[in-house]
């Protein structure tokens, strides 16, 4: 119960004509502060949808949404809607993906980014403006007196991106959460962003969640991270563990499908079959099962009619896995990673 | 190719399935494969990275390239106040069946060069070959047969499909246009092709709504093979696909280009989606090639400091996953504008190591190894800049860039497409061959 942010068994579920999509099902875990995790998995896993859930963006829709957000003993899903608004944006932050449909374009950026923190405190037009010049300055705008009556489209994407950056973190939040903060930049202006995230959280003490499917930028900034598969949490660990030791087929499949930068030529591209499950009507058992390429070392129909645990893994408590493999490791080290990764394997020999 | 779709139509159905939702097309939207589409039992199929041939002549051959889009003043009279320089004097070759990757921030031109070759624009300056062919500036009308050897894969595959043509229309267009197959030949070969690419034939009179990301950019490289091309500019081709599934499509890439012995060249921001698919690669900056090299020497021992702050910014999970997490060269500030490029290098405005020659001369794009050419004065490995410009006695100037009187400019700065057998070696400073 320690921990700063805690999200027990959430669930959205949004009805719709043809059923219930199952968005987010059962999600749970715990971030302390000055922590980052990393919540990766394929689009329509149920990343952002599990976000916006903590910030109550599902209020005013037709959302069913159940379980427990407990932001430092708080239930924000128990708060009134006054009483969220007046948390939203103040002690959680949200940057969103795109800065250009996320920014008014009507609006200068300056008005934006000082409206955000008029909302929380009690000041003047002019003091919200200046501590807008002072958020641009700190996210490394350039000229930023200058720069703060820029429209939105006067700006560059990394610009906007570091805009936005600024506007989540003029309230100096408790928590933020990154929804691919970096998606839509270049490497090197990723690269500036992600450093900026980094200082930022060290100088504000801050929780972060970062969304993204891109487990390079995981292996950059994250410290624990959540893969997450039709709605529920598929693996979770140390960022180390989960890239050195993954458990799970499906983090198997994410590590091997995405070439690198600097491994061994001969490594193997292996992608993961099929396509994302429907969450209308997710495969039974375990969701990943119709995709699985190791379901057959699991004895019986396991994997088609038992939906596994979220238990401890074969090497630490806090690393867990939702699969019936008894034997992960083994598997991982004879199967995958010869073909992943030959020159570690040649390494080891 | 690979006999995926199951002989379905063959199978009974069981009694109950009348009674079932058969056709929903919501679901249908949201998981678009039919579960008999997805193979189960073969084990799936990884492939390396691809490899170069050496002996492979030119298909396509860029020597100089310009593009410059003109840009008109607001008021009633549209006057040219400038010009944007999307590409500016480049240089290349495309090897007959392999794949040359161009790599390089959004804004520098590399989209561009692509749809240049593909003549989708007419260029400023400078010349395409074709096969030993100039197809710089002809005709429309000339245009139309050049159009079976060289076709296109657009980034998006959301927006290349038209809506309202279900997918046989789409990937049986080309053949109808060229008249290539009779009418009535045009279904079966649209079948072929689609098996080719790993769907279902029968799926020909469904809509492009009707399926996943993954599975309409099947749809457009299925399109852009329909007239056995000799060379596709691929666009972005996996940016826009989720990262399970880009791998397949890749694979796919691979395989199609193994089979057809088809060139490409592949435009692309991800570093390491590059490397895995082009054996040689181009770096471009604000519209000029800044290196060139084979994948091993650009991306183990760059020689442009932008290379080395584009690969130093590149994420790497498997660094990550060991340990090591390497030094990050941080680049100030954005790109400039193409409307107003800096004066020399386009690059000393945000170049760490620049010094005065940077602004006064423009480096040439100098081959420094068998198959490595750098764009630079100070060429170097990361930590190992020269003190003093390399370039200056090519150049006939002096250290700080002003005409040296003394000394005489070498014929090697011209920029030709493709390598010498001759190159000047860095650090001897003459001339060395294999």
């Amino acid at each position: 119960m320690s921990s700063y942010l805690s999200v027990r068994d959430l669930k959205v579920h949004f009805p719709t004509v043809d059923g219930i999509v199952k968005a987010t099902d059962g999600l749970s875990f715990d971030l302390e502060k000055g922590r980052t995790l990393g919540i990766v998995g394929e689009s329509g896993s149920g990343k952002s949808v599990s976000s916006s859930a903590i910030l109550g963006l599902h209020r005013k829709t037709s959302a069913q949404v159940s379980g427990e957000i407990l932001l430092d003993g708080t239930d924000l899903l128990k708060l009134s809607d006054e009483q969220m608004r007046r948390r939203r944006g103040k002690d959680v932050a949200m940057i969103f993906q795109d800065p250009l449909s996320a920014m008014h374009p009507y609006y200068t950026v300056g008005n934006q980014i000082g409206e955000a923190y008029r909302v929380h405190h009690n000041v003047s037009k002019k003091a919200a403006r200046a501590r807008a010049i002072e958020m641009l300055d700190r996210v490394g705008i350039p000229q930023p007196d200058r720069r703060v009556d820029d429209y939105p489209h006067q700006f560059s994407g990394g610009m906007r991106q570091r805009a936005m950056i600024a506007m989540g973190l003029i309230n100096n939040p408790s928590l933020l959460i990154a929804d691919e903060p970096t998606t839509a930049l270049d490497v090197t202006v990723q690269a500036q962003i992600l450093d900026l995230l980094q200082d930022l959280q060290k100088e504000f003490e801050s929780a972060v969640i970062i969304i993204t499917h891109d487990l390079g930028v995981i292996a950059e900034v994250a410290d624990e991270v959540l893969v997450m598969y039709a709605g529920r949490a598929v693996e979770v660990g140390t960022c180390k563990e989960i890239l050195t030791h993954p458990e799970m087929p499906y983090t198997w499949g994410l590590l091997s499908s995405v070439p690198d930068v600097s491994g061994d030529t001969n490594a193997r591209l292996i992608p993961i079959p099929g396509n994302p499950p429907s969450l209308l009507t997710p495969p039974s058992g375990c969701a990943f099962h119709p995709r699985c390429p190791h379901r057959d070392k699991v004895e019986g129909d396991l994997c088609v009619t038992t939906l596994p645990e979220l238990a401890p893994g074969t090497r630490t408590e806090t690393h867990l896995k939702r699969c019936h493999l008894t034997n992960p490791d083994a598997v991982y080290e004879r199967e995958v990673l010869p073909e992943i990764a030959p020159d570690l394997v040649e390494e080891e020999r | 190719m690979n006999d995926k779709h199951g002989d379905d139509k063959l199978t009974p159905l069981p009694a109950t399935a009348g009674f079932l939702p058969q056709d929903d097309p919501i679901s249908r939207t949201e998981d678009p494969v039919d579960a008999d589409e997805i193979d189960y039992l073969s084990p799936v199929e990884g492939h390396a990275a691809s490899v170069a041939n050496p002996d492979a002549k030119a298909i396509i051959e860029v020597r100089d390239l310009k593009m410059y889009f003109p840009v008109k003043s607001s008021s009633v009279i549209r006057r040219t106040i400038g010009h944007v320089q999307a590409v500016d004097g480049v240089s290349f070759q495309v090897p007959e069946g392999g794949s040359l990757g161009l790599v390089g921030e959004s804004g520098c031109g590399k989209s561009t060069t692509g749809r240049l070759i593909t003549r989708l624009y007419e260029p400023t300056g400078g010349s395409i070959n074709f096969n030993g062919r100039d197809i710089t500036n002809i005709s429309s009308r000339q245009l139309k047969p050049l159009r079976r050897e060289i076709q296109m894969i657009f980034q998006d595959p959301y927006t290349s499909l038209n809506p309202r043509h279900s997918v046989g229309a789409i990937v049986g267009a080309p053949l109808a246009i060229h008249k290539v197959v009779p009418k009535d030949k045009i279904l079966p070969r649209v079948q072929e092709l689609l098996e080719i690419v790993g769907l279902n034939p029968e799926h020909y009179n469904r809509y492009p709504h009707e399926f996943s990301g993954g599975q309409r950019q099947r749809i457009g490289i299925a399109r852009a093979l329909t007239l056995q091309p000799k060379v596709l500019v691929a666009d972005e081709p996996v940016s826009a696909l989720d990262v399970s599934i880009q791998a397949q499509v890749i694979n796919l890439l691979q395989d199609v280009q193994r089979e057809f012995n088809i060139a490409f060249l592949f435009v692309a921001h991800d570093l390491a989606v590059v490397r895995h698919f082009c054996p040689e690669i181009a770096v471009m900056y604000l519209g000029k090639i800044v290196e060139i090299a084979d994948r091993e020497t650009l991306y183990n021992r760059p020689n442009h400091p932008y290379t080395q702050a584009l690969l130093s910014a590149v994420p790497d999970v498997k660094q990550a996953a060991i340990g090591g997490r390497r030094e990050r060269i941080r680049l100030e500030g954005d790109v400039p504008s193409p409307i107003n490029p800096p004066s020399g290098c386009r690059f000393r405005t945000r170049c760490p190591i620049a010094q005065e020659i940077c602004a006064r001369v423009e480096p040439p794009l100098l081959q420094i190894g068998q198959r490595h050419k750098v764009a630079c004065h100070f060429a170097g490995e990361l930590g190992q800049h020269p003190d003093r410009p390399v370039t200056t006695g090519l150049l006939g100037v002096d250290d700080s860039g002003a005409p040296d009187p003394g000394a005489t400019p070498s014929a090697l700065a011209a920029d030709e497409p493709g390598y010498s057998d001759t190159w000047f070696d860095l650090e001897r400073k003459t001339m060395a061959s294999a």
